[in-house]
């Protein structure tokens, strides 16, 4: 329901944003401010509330949970580490997360050179069964698949992981390299060709680097989604101690759920390798989400 | 493609500029095992009775009419369809009015579009957790708490306890996370628009209504058709902030397909059952892509 206040605070924010080219621009744009800050004041309310019970004892919590912590406790989060298993948890992302990435990159940039080149016939036909992936939800083939990574003894470990998003974002990712590459000449691959490169030679040295773009983005939109999935880590990787983060402090919020100090502890480390991650590359995250899914 | 034509290659059967075809074997082979037949697999396990272990037979529609008289994947079906309008609904106002307030001049533009999209940069499981402290039923806590701080103690709901408030508190903490993203992408369709237009409908007279209207609404078009594909097959297909935040409940009031059939499989071993509830959201997602994507693009036009 607070989405609601949001979206009445800022309702206000049209107007004046309309009004920023008329010849007094400094009063409207002072009210829009203001208005835009008070509504990021009321976006924020559960960031405050999540870094202030996470510095709060038990019986701070049950005193007045919401006003500043006076004498702010950093037991919490001690105790959140060890009691998550954050540290193998962030091992455990990073390492699944990390290697997805790189065959990702390179196996899919690979298919897409070949798909952007020949847009008749057996690659068209490709290409749209590719395409046909990314509308697929990935629940038809579940429990299959699941099947699948069982008999291959594959269940609880790093490679059944990472052949899962392999995969899964395989059709994703081909779309955004392939559009890419449709958008680059040709001319260079061919002069590779001519100057007596095979077509191996010329993918890997003049056409890939000059993917770079493409490639920032690819990695960018596939990192948050493999190291925030949930649904499929649940499955494969539940008890078996090779268990991303999602899944980690799902298991230990649901051990610790009555103690909301240790609970937003674990949260707020969880959360934070990602939140800083963003911070220090914003300008191009924001960037790859916003322009990586035209189409 | 203007290849030159090398000699020798007959009829242009083979432009010697394209790559073999083996470079697309590694991107095809997994797709193929991870999602094509798994996917196949999928269908044709809706028409079986397959509990996961041993044989199975094929039982027809039976699956299919089970479904039809299964109160829960009935109210799944039902909770699915009116989140998913809720939240592209309210997720998109909300993303259009934050990226028409950061579109302009205002010195805390950069730190605002950091601050709004943050959320949707981390796990919704992590997301959902933190809503359920929001949503916390008791009185001096979460938003019940700044209900009762700012005089409004008269508004303060058990927010997912009650089972005809459940969905849409589920809703607001989807909003929550992704405005931001709707935001951005709007951000990017309104930095398209060119200046020299708006000046151009100002100096016909235009006011700032009308040139929201005739010059913004209709070159945002793109974005909203991104915007509103992204939203509405999130909604169809959510499950962790459900999952985590109510489990489906209370009841089944917030039981959404993605839930649903996660617990026939992985529950209750129906496994033929549960392929048979994919399959009906599959063909939801699809029928939406496919009815939005056309007629979506027949509205857009270029500046």
């Amino acid at each position: 329901m607070s989405t609601v206040t949001a979206g009445g605070v800022s309702t206000g924010a049209e107007r004046p944003a309309a009004t920023r080219s008329r010849p007094r621009p400094g009063y409207g744009r002072f009210v829009l401010e203001l208005v835009m800050i008070a509504a990021a004041v009321v976006f924020l309310f559960p960031v405050y509330a999540l870094v202030t019970l996470s510095l709060k004892s038990p019986s701070q919590i049950a005193d007045s949970p919401l006003k500043p912590p006076t004498s702010p406790t950093f037991h919490n989060f001690g105790n959140a580490w060890s009691s998550a298993s954050l540290g193998s948890a962030l091992l455990n992302s990073a390492v699944i997360t990390a290697l997805s990435l790189v065959l990702l990159v390179v196996i899919g940039s690979t298919g897409a050179y070949y798909l952007a080149r020949c847009v008749r016939g057996l690659g068209y036909s490709l290409y749209v069964l590719f395409l046909l992936g990314i509308i697929l939800p990935f629940q038809l083939g579940m429990i299959p698949l699941y099947k699948l990574v069982d008999d291959l003894g594959w269940l609880g470990t790093y490679q059944g992981m990472i052949l899962f998003y392999t995969g899964i974002q395989m059709p994703f990712t081909v779309f955004l390299y392939t559009g890419f590459i449709r958008a680059l000449p040709s001319d260079y691959a061919q002069a590779a060709l001519i100057d007596g490169c095979n077509h191996r030679q010329a993918f890997t040295r003049i056409v890939f680097p000059l993917l770079r773009p493409i490639t920032g983005t690819v990695i960018i939109l596939n990192a948050v989604f493999i190291w925030n999935d949930f649904f499929t880590p649940l499955l494969y990787l539940g008890g078996s101690g090779k268990e991303t983060v999602p899944v980690a402090v799902f298991s230990f919020v649901g051990q610790y759920v009555s103690d909301y100090g240790l609970v937003f502890a674990g949260l707020v480390l969880a959360a934070l390798p990602i939140l800083v991650v963003f911070l220090l590359l914003q300008r191009y995250v924001i960037k790859g989400f916003a322009g990586g899914l035209k189409g | 493609m203007k290849a030159p034509r090398i000699a020798g290659t007959r009829l242009g059967r083979r432009d010697p500029t394209v790559p073999p075809w083996l470079f697309v074997v590694p991107a095809l082979v997994v797709y193929a095992f991870v999602v094509l037949y798994p996917s196949i697999a999928g269908v044709v396990y809706a028409f079986t009775d397959w509990s996961g272990i041993g044989s199975f037979s094929f039982v027809g529609l039976d699956n299919f009419h089970t479904l039809l008289h299964d109160d829960r994947a009935l109210a799944s079906v039902g909770n699915t369809l009116l989140l998913t309008v809720a939240i592209v609904v309210v997720q998109n106002a909300i993303g259009l009015l934050l990226a028409l307030g950061v579109n302009t001049n205002i010195r805390s533009k950069a730190l605002l579009r950091v601050v709004f999209f943050a959320p949707a940069v981390v796990s919704p499981v992590m997301v959902a957790f933190l809503w359920k402290y929001v949503y916390n039923p008791e009185n001096g806590a979460g938003l019940n708490g700044i209900l009762g701080a700012v005089g409004l103690g008269g508004l303060r709901q058990d927010w997912l306890g009650n089972p005809s408030l459940t969905l849409w508190s589920v809703a607001g903490m989807v909003v929550w996370q992704y405005a931001g993203y709707s935001m951005v992408i709007f951000l990017a369709g309104l930095q398209g628009v060119p200046a020299e237009l708006h000046e151009a409908a100002r100096i016909d007279g235009a006011g700032a209504w009308q040139r929201f209207r005739y010059v913004t609404w209709p070159l945002l078009a793109p974005a909203l058709t991104i915007n509103l594909m992204l939203s509405t097959i999130g909604g169809l297909k959510l499950f962790d902030q459900v999952y985590a935040a109510t489990d489906g409940g209370p009841g089944t009031s917030s039981e959404t397909l993605s839930t649903v059939l996660y617990k026939e499989a992985f529950v209750y071993g129906k496994f033929g059952y549960s392929t048979a509830v994919a399959l009906v959201l599959a063909l939801f997602v699809a029928a939406v892509s496919l009815i939005q994507l056309r007629y979506l693009r027949a509205r857009e036009v270029t500046a």
